[in-house]
């Protein structure tokens, strides 16, 4: 027991660790402020892309989707960190975790969200329409605004997924919440800061996880 | 050398491929083999718990909800990294592959075992009275009646999740499993050439773009409207 405590909770390293690994967890929480949003937005265009009639927007779209999911995100990450220098493009690590981000959530987003997007019936547009909203204010104003109602509990497990994912980020050496932690552990030769890292992200992800099981609970029930 | 001989030279090196293709090869059925492992006792794992909790016993219960949660909130790779360095100075060393595995299927198990619950709770009172009132146990019930009711259901997001988790075998490359990319990185690094990355994310091509069709053709064979 005392060996337990020694090495994951040892309060005098957890302590002295304290102060990297809260910049590394400022670092996370920046990280999802930015890939979040971006992947939001990229997820957006994909659903109504690939909602569009015209079969030329529709099918790079689907295309566009399976490709990007078919590759593991840190696989994306250490292409473009690793692999595009080779052609003359030499990203910083917070630029290439963002593209690889971006890439892989989009597709997810896009497709929780067209998936939301189908789920309103056609009758909702046709009304919108006739009372004399553009295609784009019939979209924002009414179909988006239920599809998004329709498909919460996705879009909110794809963005804890996503929280959970900046994790890779250490990999190429972005010092977030993760690669700060094991920077305290290789110096103090203690895992108690991975520890401290690991509660600092049950502490943002618990209520989420929670939040979760009552979204689903509530629309299953 | 023109800018495209260059691009060549560098993504699609002909000496490099015929050095590196078997190492990819060997990473290609090492991440199938993890892979395979993680989904079976990982979904096995799931739906052993979820019938422990149809159970309803009120400690076990809380632990079982208490896993789930901890394994859904935490990053797959923070366990690896805690599974393969921080353990051994108490006493308990795994291989690289061991870890990845364990982990991955802890996280795949309590995926599952919430993804079956919702199943399971999904299927109407009714049946289960129905059920119960022609002489059959709680167990046979379950069994019999309910769970291939709840499967059914369950099959779309559990393919979804299990293709996602699987995609993680990727996170072995950190603790030195021989995988896919642990393969292209290796090669890469000895190469100077990321010709081997190429063949890498070739690789993946080829094991996950059948996965994830597969994963939409089921959506669309299982479809189920929510309400």
């Amino acid at each position: 027991m005392d060996v337990l405590v020694e090495n994951f909770f040892n309060l005098a390293i957890m302590r002295s660790a304290l102060p990297t690994v809260l910049t590394g967890f400022g670092m996370t929480l920046l990280l999802v402020a930015v890939v979040v949003p971006v992947g939001l937005a990229g997820g957006l265009l994909v659903a109504l892309l690939s909602g569009a009639r015209s079969r030329l927007l529709r099918w790079p779209m689907i295309a566009y989707v399976d490709f990007f999911r078919a590759f593991p995100p840190l696989v994306l990450l250490i292409f473009i960190h690793a692999g595009l220098p080779f052609a003359g493009i030499d990203l910083p690590a917070f630029a290439a975790v963002t593209l690889a981000f971006f890439l892989n959530t989009s597709c997810y987003y896009g497709e929780i969200l067209r998936a939301g997007i189908e789920s309103i019936g056609k009758g909702q547009m046709e009304a919108a329409r006739s009372t004399g909203l553009t295609k784009l204010q019939a979209m924002t104003n009414v179909i988006l605004p239920q599809a998004v109602r329709n498909v919460l509990p996705d879009l909110v497990s794809n963005t804890l997924e996503v929280v959970k994912l900046t994790s890779i980020a250490s990999v190429v050496a972005l010092p977030e919440l993760l690669y700060s932690a094991e920077m305290a552990r290789s110096i103090s030769y203690n895992a108690s800061p991975i520890i401290l890292a690991a509660g600092l992200y049950l502490l943002l992800l618990w209520p989420v996880v929670r939040l979760l099981s009552r979204l689903e609970h509530r629309l299953a029930g | 050398m023109s800018n495209w001989d260059r691009f060549v030279f560098s993504f699609f090196n002909a000496d490099v491929i015929e050095q590196y293709l078997p190492s990819i090869i060997d990473g290609f059925f090492l991440t199938c083999v993890l892979a395979l492992q993680v989904v079976v006792a990982g979904i096995a794992l799931g739906l052993i718990l979820a019938l422990i909790r149809s159970l309803k016993i009120a400690a076990v219960d809380l632990l079982i909800v208490l896993y789930a949660d901890l394994l859904r909130a935490l990053p797959p790779l923070v366990l690896i990294i805690l599974f393969y360095f921080a353990l051994p100075s108490v006493g308990i060393s795994m291989s690289g592959f061991t870890v990845v595995w364990l982990t991955l299927t802890l996280v795949l198990g309590a995926f599952a075992e919430e993804i079956f619950r919702a199943g399971i709770v999904s299927i109407d009172k009714g049946q289960w009275q129905a059920a119960r009132s022609t002489g059959l146990t709680h167990i046979q019930t379950l069994i019999s009646v309910v769970l291939p009711q709840a499967i059914r259901i369950t099959v779309p997001p559990l393919t979804n999740r299990t293709i996602a988790i699987t995609k993680n075998t990727a996170l072995g490359s950190v603790v030195g499993v021989g995988e896919i990319l642990n393969q292209a990185t290796t090669a890469q690094s000895f190469s100077g050439n990321a010709t081997p990355l190429m063949l890498g994310a070739i690789a993946y091509l080829l094991l996950f773009v059948p996965v994830v069709v597969f994963g939409r053709w089921i959506e669309t064979r299982f479809a189920w409207k929510r309400q």
